[in-house]
Order: C-alpha cells, then sequence, then structure tokens
C-alpha cells in the first residue's frame, strides 16, 4: 500500500460514554468522524497525534432536533443532514445555505457540522453562521457538559478552550429572529475554499460574522453597532473595512478580502431590506 | 511503532506473517502493553494490520490492513477492486468515489475500518453480467468522458444522485456532480449522460 499516512492507532468507542472514558484514560486522542479535515493534515504529513477516537459510528449524535424554539444539532450531523433536515431549512436557513457550498457531495456526505466546529479553521464555512446565529458548543466529558458561547470559543488561530478529555456533543442554537443571510466567495463554486464568507441576521440588532478575514471566524461589533444606531451603508462598509484584519495567503489578497467583504455587507444590507 | 512489530522481520516478511495471523484470527484486539504506557487493549486498533470484514457489491470479503489504510487503498490493493481511482488523494477530484450505504463519499478520505458493517458499492458493481448499468450505457451513448480517468467516479456520483432524485433538474446534476472534476472538461457532456439516465429509467 502506497500511502503517505503513517502508522495511527484507531479506537473504536460503542458508545458516547466509551468515548468520553477514551478520552480521558488513553489521551492524547484526537477525535474523528469524517475525517474530511483530517484526512488532508493526515496525509500532507502534518498531523503529529497518532491515535484517534472514531466517532463515526456513534448515531445517537447525529440527531437534528427542536430546542424550544430553537435547534439542537449532533454534532455527527453531515453537511447533509443539515441542508436535508426541514428543521434547519425552516429555522436556520443560513445553515443550509453554507451546507450546500461545503466541498462537494461527497465532502457533504462525509463532513460533520461538529468537525468543522473542532478543526477551527478561519475559513470554516458553517461558522460564521454559527456566530452570527449566536450558538452555544456543548461540550462533554466524563465529569459533566459545558456550554460555550461559540464567541468564546476560539481563543486563536487553530485554538479553542475546548479540553483534550472533552468532545463536542452538539451545537445549540437559539431562535434567531429577522432576516438570515449567508454567501461564500471563492475561486469557483464547488471544491473550493472561501476568500472570504459571511453570514448575517437582518434585525434591530443586526448580526454579522465573517470567516478568512482573521486568525478566527470574527463577528463584527463595531460594525453591528454602526447599522443599528442608522449609519448609511457606506459608513458601516468603512467600519467594516477597518475592523477586520483579513491577510494575504495563497487563496487570495488582504486588499481582495476587504474590498470583497465591504461589497458582500452592502449585498446582504440591500437584499434583505 | 516498530517495538510492537516481531523482531528480525522486514516489513514486507511482516505483512505475510500477518496475514497467515489475521487468518488464525490471533490480531483482533491484538495487545501492545507491556511497553509502559497505557495503550488500549480491547478497542484500540493499529498501527499493526488488523482483520475485517466488507461488504462490497453484495458479497462479504475478509481483508487485513492497518487502521491508516483508506478505503480506497483497500479497494484497490486488497480486493483488487481498481475502478475507483487514486489521483488527489486528498478529496478534491472524486475520481475515487463509492457509494456507502447509498451517499457517494471519496473513498480517499474514509477510513477501511469506518466502512465496516456498511455496504460498499464500487463500479464494478453496477453492470449485471454484460447487462450495462443506465448510467453506464448513457454515459457511452452521449460520450460523456474523453480520458475516462474520472467517469468511474462520475459515474457513481451519478448513480447515487440519481437513486436519491429519479428526475433531476439541470441544476440538480450539476450540485449532484459538484464533486467530481473532469480535467478534459467534458461536463456538458457528462450532464447530457446523467440527464438521458435520468429519463433511461
Amino acid at each position: 500500500m502506497r500511502s503517505a499516512v503513517a502508522g495511527l492507532e484507531l479506537l473504536e468507542p460503542r458508545s458516547v460514554n466509551e468515548a468520553l472514558r477514551m478520552m480521558r484514560d488513553r489521551g492524547p486522542a484526537t477525535p474523528l468522524a469524517g475525517a474530511t479535515d483530517l484526512y488532508v493534515h493526515l496525509n500532507s504529513g502534518t498531523l503529529k497525534p497518532r491515535r484517534f477516537v472514531n466517532r463515526w459510528a456513534l448515531d445517537e449524535l447525529r440527531r437534528i432536533a427542536s430546542k424550544r424554539d430553537g435547534l439542537s444539532i449532533g454534532a455527527l450531523a453531515t453537511f447533509t443532514d443539515c441542508l436535508r433536515s426541514p428543521l434547519v431549512r425552516r429555522r436556520l436557513p443560513m445553515l443550509a445555505a453554507a451546507a450546500r457550498e461545503v466541498g462537494g457531495v461527497q465532502i457533504q456526505n462525509r463532513g460533520t457540522l461538529g468537525g468543522n466546529v473542532a478543526n477551527a479553521s478561519p475559513a470554516g464555512d458553517a461558522l460564521p453562521v454559527l456566530a452570527a446565529a449566536e450558538a452555544l458548543v456543548v461540550l462533554r466529558s466524563t465529569e459533566g457538559e459545558r456550554r460555550v458561547p461559540f464567541s468564546a470559543f476560539y481563543t486563536g488561530y487553530r485554538s479553542t478552550v475546548m479540553r483534550a478529555d472533552e468532545l463536542i456533543v452538539a451545537l445549540e442554537i437559539p431562535p434567531v429572529a429577522g432576516k438570515q443571510w449567508f454567501r461564500k466567495v471563492g475561486t469557483r463554486l464547488a471544491q473550493a475554499i472561501s476568500k472570504v464568507v459571511i453570514a448575517a441576521v437582518r434585525d434591530a440588532r443586526p448580526r454579522i460574522a465573517l470567516g478568512s478575514v482573521g486568525p478566527t471566524v470574527v463577528r463584527v461589533p463595531r460594525t453591528e453597532e454602526a447599522l443599528a444606531s442608522g449609519a448609511s451603508i457606506e459608513q458601516a462598509r468603512r467600519i467594516l473595512e477597518a475592523e477586520i484584519k483579513p491577510i494575504d495567503d495563497i487563496r487570495s489578497t488582504a486588499a481582495y478580502r476587504r474590498r470583497v467583504a465591504g461589497n458582500l455587507l452592502a449585498c446582504f444590507w440591500k437584499e434583505t431590506s | 511503532m516498530s517495538a510492537s512489530k516481531p523482531d528480525g522481520l522486514s516489513r514486507r516478511d511482516f505483512l505475510g506473517v500477518t496475514g497467515a495471523l489475521a487468518g488464525a484470527g490471533l490480531l483482533a484486539g491484538k495487545s501492545t502493553a507491556g511497553d509502559g504506557d497505557n495503550r488500549p487493549a480491547a478497542g484500540g486498533l493499529g498501527p499493526d494490520p488488523v482483520k475485517f470484514g466488507l461488504r462490497v457489491n453484495g458479497k462479504d470479503h475478509e481483508v487485513a490492513a492497518e487502521p491508516r489504510a483508506t478505503l480506497l487503498d483497500v479497494l484497490r490493493d486488497s480486493l483488487d477492486l481498481t475502478g475507483a481511482k487514486k489521483a488527489c488523494d486528498r478529496g478534491e477530484c472524486g475520481a475515487c468515489t463509492v457509494l456507502v450505504d447509498g451517499k457517494a463519499v471519496y473513498a480517499c478520505m474514509m477510513l477501511a475500518l469506518q466502512a465496516r458493517g456498511r455496504e460498499i458499492r464500487t463500479v464494478e458493481g453496477l453492470a449485471k453480467g454484460e447487462d450495462l448499468h443506465a448510467v453506464q450505457a448513457a454515459f457511452i451513448e452521449h460520450d460523456g468522458y474523453q480520458c475516462g480517468f474520472c467517469t468511474p467516479g462520475q459515474v457513481m456520483a451519478t448513480v447515487a444522485l440519481l437513486e436519491k432524485t429519479p428526475s433531476p433538474s439541470g441544476d440538480q446534476i450539476r450540485a449532484g456532480l459538484c464533486g467530481n472534476l473532469c480535467r478534459c472538461a467534458a461536463y456538458n457532456r457528462i450532464f447530457d449522460a446523467a440527464a438521458a439516465a435520468s429519463k433511461a429509467k
């Protein structure tokens, strides 16, 4: 077998509780589900961990359910699950829109919402949606469960508040009032990583989140504040362009991202008016 | 890692030996304890080869492979099913597309162990003897390829699409095949073939 992937060890929990015990007792271990992000790192030889907890078969974490007037989405719900779910389409259409633009069909069939969150890429397509919807990340360990507001989950580039013994078990989404809007700009429609990705909610208190314009997904409170207090879209756009911190990288340039982010803000405002 | 291998064996010898061990049922749950760390006994697989079953095109197979092996590697190297192609090997091109429980997936980014207990279908399973599957026939009829390398993946993605959406619109066809690249850019004829196959049923 010719493969760039070095030997690895796979732990096979039969239940969530067993998976949590494995995370506690056999760590450091990396949870693995659809492997659509992990496998790229594994195959390029940049992933150090060699022990993985295969949680793909833990179907109890795949449920999408109503939670009060919001949603609880199991960490293992795939993007296909999200975009086919009538509940998601009704209550969080911007997530269905994001799910439809993740990779291609094959990635959508394997990539999971929890994996997108845990991978902690600043370009993760679903992350601006979760940020704009003010989701809670439900983390579980053998010691219990805690809920972390999405805005407090990332601490820097690819780093989170998760402990090594914790698993993401669900994302909880409170009811979202107002019109939802999502747009991803990449080199092409499918199979492209975003240059800029935005999710926004038009409400008395507008909520706007962007990906690929900083080390983590970001909310833009100063821009939101300006729009909430009646600033023109031109003013808000200038504030946004100063508020985000994009960089030049292999996918795009800081200048392009700033310009496109401003254009997207204007589109959002026009299309939801 | 090497400490867990029998001494004095080359990697190739070792694979031969483990094949025999696997045949004797000695590998499942093989303990690597005794090296002072807390490596798991039961439930921990690898990095050495393990024996497991895969159900492919309606037939059960026993294979021995390392946990790092992808479904694509095992299909091609252990089961000699080379229809699924290894091109990008990183989930970008779609040439390795197979169906797992009816859904199109990239076999190159699914560990073979994750496909245990699931129904795997590859392009080799489509034709019934000399009778081609409607999608295969439509690709020939509509010349839905140029070099042909991406074709097994395009065909399997089309099969998955039509099983879920028997009469897709043009947009649904493009969305259903968006994870499959064709470097010859025969896209229009591929989409024509998919549309024709949907009507052929």
